[in-house]
């Protein structure tokens, strides 16, 4: 039986610019920084959450060929790809944080039948659902 | 590799877009966003994005409208200040356009359904988005999410 999901990949256009923003403006801890040869293994993770690692990954050789890291990369970049939704005990108080260290919102904390929900962009643009659950 | 840098200047002025809508915005600040004169502007980000400036600002415009008219108590005339359209006029026929239904249709339709889908509101954001790239060719009117969806004993 499955018992919980570790890792998922996000796709970021700049893996040092990334690591600076998931760990500095997020507060994520960097769970692994390794080099082989070209490929660099990147991960992330929040402090109160250790079982679960975000993958910082590089569209390209060799997890996928230039033709597809290519239109990845663009759509990226345009800020179509969504890549999860983060959970926060505090929205607004987040949000007023997050704000201040210069993180893009496209929404701002709105009341949801199932809680308070921002929405952000990373330095990529991969956007991030923020939300404060209703309890129960 | 794509021009990332101008794309990324692209989606600030979508991002502008998106959270600002219910301002006055005009396309020479949002050209400025993204460091484009007007005309220039108009041209890239529908390069970017299937549509012009304009179109995506209505489509916004509409897309808040219909959440509000799901969720909220306000009149129509309320709900089409809030969300930026100037007159009653020009709200009701781009809604008409993008939604096939007039706004109070759309409302009653919606009340009858008991309440809005458990869809969490930022894939509606997402989705309203992406629709409104690819619906502009889309005949007729595209329609509404739909609210078909399974309640399995309670929302997320």
């Amino acid at each position: 039986m499955i018992k919980r999901i570790s890792h998922a990949p996000v796709w970021v256009l700049d893996q040092d610019s990334a690591k600076k923003f998931y760990t500095e403006k997020l507060g994520f801890e960097v769970r692994t920084d390794a080099t082989m040869d070209d490929f660099r293994w990147l991960t992330v993770g929040p402090k109160d959450q250790p079982d679960f690692e975000i993958i910082l990954a590089k569209p390209g050789p060799p997890m996928v060929d230039e033709e597809a890291a290519k239109a990845i990369t663009a759509l990226v970049a345009r800020g179509q790809l969504g890549a999860g939704a983060m959970e926060t005990d505090n929205c607004q108080r987040t949000y007023d944080e997050l704000t201040k260290k210069g993180v893009q919102f496209l929404q701002e904390p709105a009341d949801r039948p199932y809680g308070i929900e921002a929405v952000f962009r990373d330095d990529s643009g991969n956007w991030f659902s923020l939300t404060e659950r209703k309890p129960g | 590799m794509p021009d990332v840098e101008r794309l990324a200047h692209l989606r600030d002025a979508k991002d502008l877009m998106d959270r600002d809508y219910a301002e006055p915005l005009d396309l020479e600040a949002i050209a400025q966003t993204a460091g484009y004169s007007r005309f220039h502007f108009i041209r890239a980000f529908r390069g970017a994005y299937g549509q012009t400036p304009r179109d995506y600002l209505s489509a916004r415009r509409v897309e808040r409208a219909r959440e509000l008219l799901r969720n909220a108590n306000l009149t129509v005339t309320e709900v089409c200040l809030l969300v930026g359209f100037s007159s009653l006029g020009s709200f009701s026929a781009r809604f008409k356009a993008d939604v096939g239904i007039s706004p109070s249709e759309y409302r009653a339709r919606e009340v009858r359904r008991g309440g809005p889908p458990p869809i969490p509101g930022c894939f509606v954001l997402m989705w309203s988005q992406a629709n409104a790239q690819s619906g502009r060719s889309r005949a007729p009117a595209r329609s509404v999410p739909s609210a078909t969806s399974e309640r399995k004993g309670e929302t997320r």
